[in-house]
């Protein structure tokens, strides 16, 4: 590997911020929202009670859509240090 | 058969396989309803569904039998994302979200969806911290990773250890799932249909390893999801429901909430006492207020997504992808393919509970005569075999909600048979749970027959193990490991859903922070990954016992924080943590060569860590 010292570390930081941003997501979505469940049952959403929809569905399909982002993104950095495979 | 189970063409034609494989399956469940329909007895529909996807994966698991290591251990590392996805589904849905999910939800109500959460979200940490790293690794087995990175026998022995205590755990609950439907299809004993479950799972795995397994898992995902979702879709229609019942059961849990305080959800409750069956009394969409109730939902949460991202069974399917990229997306795929599933249970615990509860629909029978609801077909049926019972407590000839008993586990079941659907639907559903249940426990089997071959054997017992010898070595504990797990399973000494969470806890204690610094912490070594292991999994194993029996001298009187035995993982994973990172601190910091192989995981170009061919 071609790759000096400092390139590596910028690579490694933004993938590391890259990291933290999702699990911030996914922290929110796993935990912060359930805590409120019954607070957010008050409100309506195309007939679901909130609280409720967010267990069902919501938090679910965030995760979902947030992985799909997340390759994007990952795979953006790694292209930029020339670090991802080669296809 | 000259087939080919690798290489470009049998890569690009695998659409096209398993697309006829699909419309396969669908005409063989239109044939069967058409038999029905001609007179065919219920018991011979269900025989026929699962002696058939029985013989399906056989026949898969035969053609691709292999001699090769690479093969055998990472399925030639040659999966594509997508299928790589459904298998990883497969693996994932146990028999336990297949047939106990939706009646989890239907008598647990909010409480229970942590479940839904947990087993979902988990695949976040698996795609940021550990997938992409392990495949670069280029490990066969869990063990392998945490042998390598940290180096020494002891540590990879630890590893072994938390592995097969995790997956033994879980893989009783699978055997036992599929003796219990084999039991319930071929008609039985269940002492016969877990050794003929087992037998089953082991024709996919034994002969072709990582490889059989895979490809039998994407054709059980097929038809588990099919036999998920055409109950659903077909009842949905029947009951007035629309097309696309997850996205429109909105109005139905609000009239569920409507209709709680009327018929008395919460504020009666059971006057007998039946044995395994229990009423409803947890609100449908309400959550129990307070903050113990939220922390508990939480820490449930957070267990089963940390178990989620510690079970072996699970990583070691990111093993088989064929780039680091690859390995990523196919993390996403997963969560893909078992959000499926996971998003339409709810909508089918509320659906069943409307139709139970609504006095305004036909199949209502909370608030009717006694008389006429024990009159009624499926009500005789699951009455007869002791899962479901009517008792009139109150003697005024009224069902009321607290003298209708039932286990949750028929939920899944009964409720197509509620809304008047054809027999053909209960022969899909066995076909469907059974598939659940036989994916997971070969995807455990192997995870354990692999790392005792490859990690205890072949690393620390004898490395000059020639090729043939060692996958010998791995056909026979497969064989050993599974006989094991049947015998455990015939002695029925959990619940199911109890020992599955046992198994996400003990993982979580063990493995999580040594895989995860393991990349993530350049410092992190040896004395602390092994600290990390051994009292995370003491520490988790002490708790669970000691919850359990408050009165022994090792017993602790009261659940500390409200952690139940369900939650133990957060005590085991607290202690892990804190030994590692102290540990760690304690002692020197590793090589200058390891802390080379922790740069060169972190990115996906290059040569693998550990090089291929074994």
């Amino acid at each position: 590997m071609t790759l000096d010292l400092a390139q590596r570390e910028a690579h490694w930081r933004k993938t590391r911020n890259l990291m933290v941003v999702h699990l911030v997501i996914w922290f929110i979505f796993a935990f912060v929202v359930h805590w409120f469940a019954p607070a957010l049952n008050n409100f309506s959403l195309f007939g679901w009670p909130l609280g409720y929809y967010m267990t069902a569905q919501g938090a679910l399909a965030v995760f979902v859509i947030q992985l799909f982002a997340f390759n994007r993104q990952q795979h953006a950095i790694d292209r930029e240090f020339g670090v991802a495979e080669d296809e | 058969m000259g087939m080919q189970w690798e290489g470009k063409s049998f890569i690009e034609n695998l659409p096209k396989i398993y697309g006829v494989y699909t419309g396969g399956f669908l005409a063989f469940f239109f044939l069967m309803a058409f038999f029905e329909q001609m007179g065919m007895g219920a018991d011979t529909i269900g025989i026929l569904f699962v002696a058939f996807t029985i013989g399906i994966y056989a026949f898969i698991g035969i053609l691709s039998r292999t001699m090769a290591v690479e093969a055998y251990y990472v399925a030639g590392r040659s999966v594509p994302p997508v299928f790589n996805g459904m298998a990883t589904a497969a693996d994932w849905m146990s028999g336990a979200s297949f047939v106990a999910m939706a009646g989890g939800i239907f008598m647990g109500g909010h409480g229970y969806m942590a479940f839904v959460v947990g087993w979902t979200g988990g695949y976040i940490l698996v795609a940021t911290l550990m997938a992409p790293y392990l495949r670069k690794f280029g490990c066969y087995t869990v063990p392998d990773f945490i042998g390598t990175r940290y180096g020494g026998k002891v540590t990879r022995f630890a590893a072994i250890l938390v592995l097969v205590v995790a997956s033994f755990t879980y893989v009783t609950a699978q055997i036992t799932a599929t003796g219990t439907i084999a039991a319930r299809a071929l008609q039985i004993p269940f002492a016969v249909g877990v050794w003929f479950g087992l037998a089953g799972i082991l024709v996919c795995s034994m002969l072709g390893g990582m490889r059989a397994v895979t490809w039998t898992q994407v054709a059980q995902y097929i038809v588990l999801i099919i036999a998920y979702l055409i109950p659903i879709f077909w009842m949905s229609m029947a009951q007035g429901f629309g097309p696309l019942p997850q996205l429109m059961y909105g109005p139905a849990v609000e009239r569920i909430m409507d209709l709680e305080p009327v018929i008395g959800v919460g504020t009666l409750t059971a006057q007998e006492s039946i044995r395994g069956l229990s009423t409803l009394t947890q609100l449908h969409a309400t959550p129990r207020e307070g903050a113990m109730a939220a922390w508990q939902f939480v820490t449930l949460v957070a267990c089963m997504m940390i178990g989620t991202a510690s079970l072996p069974h699970i990583l070691m399917r990111y093993f088989t992808t064929p780039s680091v990229r690859a390995a990523r997306n196919s993390v996403a795929w997963s969560l893909f393919f078992i959000f499926l599933l996971y998003f339409s249970a709810p909508a089918l615990a509320t659906f069943s509970k409307l139709s139970m509860i609504d006095p305004n629909l036909p199949t209502a029978i909370i608030g009717q005569p006694i008389e006429a609801v024990l009159a009624l077909d499926w009500i005789q049926k699951w009455s007869a075999i002791g899962l479901l019972a009517v008792v009139d407590s109150n003697g005024d000839g009224i069902l009321q909600i607290n003298e209708f008993y039932l286990n949750p586990d028929i939920i899944v079941l009964a409720t197509p048979e509620m809304a008047g659907l054809p027999y053909v639907i209960s022969g899909l559903v066995a076909a469907g749970g059974m598939a659940a249940a036989m994916s997971t426990a070969d995807g455990l089997l192997l995870a354990m027959a692999n790392a005792l071959s490859h990690d205890l054997y072949y690393k620390i017992i004898d490395p000059k193990a020639e090729t043939k010898k060692r996958l010998l070595t791995a056909r026979v504990l497969l064989i050993v490991i599974g006989a094991g797990g049947a015998l455990v399973a015939s002695m029925q000494l959990t619940g199911i859903l109890g020992a599955v969470a046992w198994a996400f806890c003990f993982a979580m204690s063990g493995l999580f922070f040594p895989l995860v610094l393991g990349v993530w912490w350049k410092r992190a070594n040896r004395q602390g990954a092994l600290a990390g292991m051994l009292v995370g999994l003491f520490v988790g194993w002490w708790y669970l016992v000691a919850v359990r029996n408050p009165d022994a001298w090792y017993g602790i009187s009261a659940p500390w924080l409200g952690l139940n035995d369900l939650r133990f993982g957060i005590v085991g994973i607290t202690a892990s943590l804190i030994a590692m990172v102290v540990v760690t601190l304690l002692t020197p910091a590793p090589d200058a060569e390891t802390q080379a192989m922790v740069d060169e995981v972190r990115i996906p170009r290059g040569e693998t860590i550990i090089p291929s061919k074994g």
